[in-house]
């Protein structure tokens, strides 16, 4: 931690002149966003600099219950995230409960255990380390979750009588399911492979970007990002199966049947 | 022999029904009276309240699997699930032989099912039903869409079933087709189920 230069707000307040600069152009050229992206980029300077003063009361306190407590309000917050980005949902409770269940269970077990095998801190939940790792694996997880649960949903809309043909032939519900189970799953899982991928020669993670920043060795910051995308590809995965199996066993019945009348009805 | 007692389900009032081993019972009636509801409540594809049996066991005493399998329920217009023909059978080369019955080329199976026509797909989503060996077929008009010589094809195929035991409930449109085909016949009209007399 040798290099790194602190901020002051004067620094941020030049930093903030792009965008007057936006507006300005926005203004000149008619194109209206002036007033969204004042109110955008205010949001943002209010929320982030709350999320600072939470960290460092957190941080300061070092207390599993404080942790433990800001972690489910992230996990609560990505459900309902998750929820949103769907096309068509699952009626009622089921809707926001799946997505949540499987976040908690994906980022749940995934942080836990680079805490308590990887990193080590000490205590293991230690806020530092946990809520980063918690807030990137959650934001993966999330993508994985609500594709994976929007591609379930409209393949079987779309692919009703495939299903129904299968089981009017006497296949189990997990059996005439299982073409659709593995294209939600492949589609959930797509964008961590094509972002292991580029990684690197596309794109610098952000994490690492903000380490190297802060005075870190590229190379330890390195290690630290190939870490970071073994968790998220894990949690992605554990996730999308838990939601996506979750989805299946809410869409059909225990008379083996399909049941789309458990989907909210569509949205205008 | 299928049993039905006081079934009923949402747009179908309660009935019942006896239908023994080898009997064709044609269902007729408008449009949008019920006739598919009633089949896809016999196979229990949709839920039903009632008591529903085959050979005096009750179907709730086994798995919805299981049931189908005895039970098997034909959609007018079948769906599919994988992308070639012979994938949907589970042995093509044992199915040939019905296959060639209903005027189909046995190399039909290595096509992707998107090319064929709808009567192909009509002649084989009746193959595959058939080949499984249900006790009871319900057939939801599977022969809408076929020129006369696949439909008489069809109709001796499953008469010949019939022989053997095969029991049918067969949806049908068409009034000459019932009177071939009925050994009895049911109207279903704004959701009331009512036996008709057949002359024969």
């Amino acid at each position: 931690m040798s290099g790194y230069i602190p901020l002051s707000f004067g620094d941020l307040a030049i930093a903030g002149l792009l965008i007057l600069v936006n507006g300005a152009l926005s203004l000149a050229l008619g194109l209206g966003v002036e007033r969204r992206l004042a109110i955008a980029a205010g949001r943002m300077v209010v929320q982030l600099l709350l999320v600072g003063l939470v960290l460092q009361v957190l941080f300061g306190a070092a207390s599993l219950a404080a942790t433990a407590a800001v972690a489910l309000a992230m996990v609560l917050f990505a459900g309902r995230e998750a929820v949103a980005r769907q096309e068509r949902r699952l009626a009622g409770w089921w809707s926001y409960g799946l997505g949540t269940a499987a976040m908690l269970l994906a980022a749940g077990v995934v942080t836990t255990f680079a805490l308590t095998t990887q990193l080590r801190p000490d205590p293991w939940y230690d806020p530092r380390y946990a809520i980063p790792l918690l807030g990137m694996v959650l934001g993966n997880t999330m993508t994985g979750i609500s594709l994976g649960l929007t591609i379930l949903t409209g393949d079987l809309s779309a692919g009703r009588a495939g299903v129904e043909a299968r089981l009017a032939l006497g296949a189990d519900r997990y059996q005439a399911m299982l073409p659709l189970i593995r294209k939600a799953l492949r589609g959930a899982l797509m964008p961590v492979v094509n972002g292991m991928a580029a990684t690197g020669l596309v794109s610098l993670p952000g994490m690492m970007t903000g380490q190297i920043l802060g005075g870190v060795a590229p190379v330890e910051a390195v290690k630290y990002q190939i870490m970071v995308m073994f968790l998220i590809a894990g949690g992605t995965g554990l996730g999308a199966t838990a939601a996506v199996l979750g989805g299946v066993f809410r869409l059909t019945d225990h008379r083996h049947r399909v049941r789309l009348d458990r989907l909210a009805p569509r949205r205008p | 022999m299928l049993t039905i007692r006081d079934m009923s389900r949402p747009g179908l009032a309660p009935f019942r029904l006896d239908v023994a081993d080898g009997e064709c019972v044609v269902v007729t009636g408008p449009s949008g009276a019920g006739k598919s509801l009633l089949l896809r409540a016999i196979a229990d594809l949709d839920p039903s309240d009632g008591c529903v049996s085959l050979d005096g066991i009750d179907r709730e005493a086994m798995p919805a699997p299981a049931w189908r399998s005895r039970v098997c329920y034909l959609a007018a217009e079948p769906g599919w699930w994988a992308d070639s023909v012979a994938e949907h059978f589970p042995d093509w080369t044992a199915a040939a032989a019905l296959i060639e019955r209903l005027l189909l080329p046995a190399e039909i199976g290595a096509k992707p099912v998107a090319v064929l026509s709808t009567g192909e797909r009509q002649r084989l989503a009746l193959a595959r039903a058939v080949v499984r060996q249900p006790r009871v077929l319900l057939l939801d008009e599977p022969t809408a869409a076929l020129d006369a010589a696949s439909r008489d094809a069809a109709e001796a195929l499953l008469a010949e079933r019939r022989a053997a035991g095969m029991a049918l409930i067969w949806v049908s449109h068409d009034a000459a087709q019932a009177r071939r085909v009925a050994s009895r016949r049911i109207e279903v009209a704004g959701g009331r189920v009512t036996e008709v007399e057949v002359a024969k």
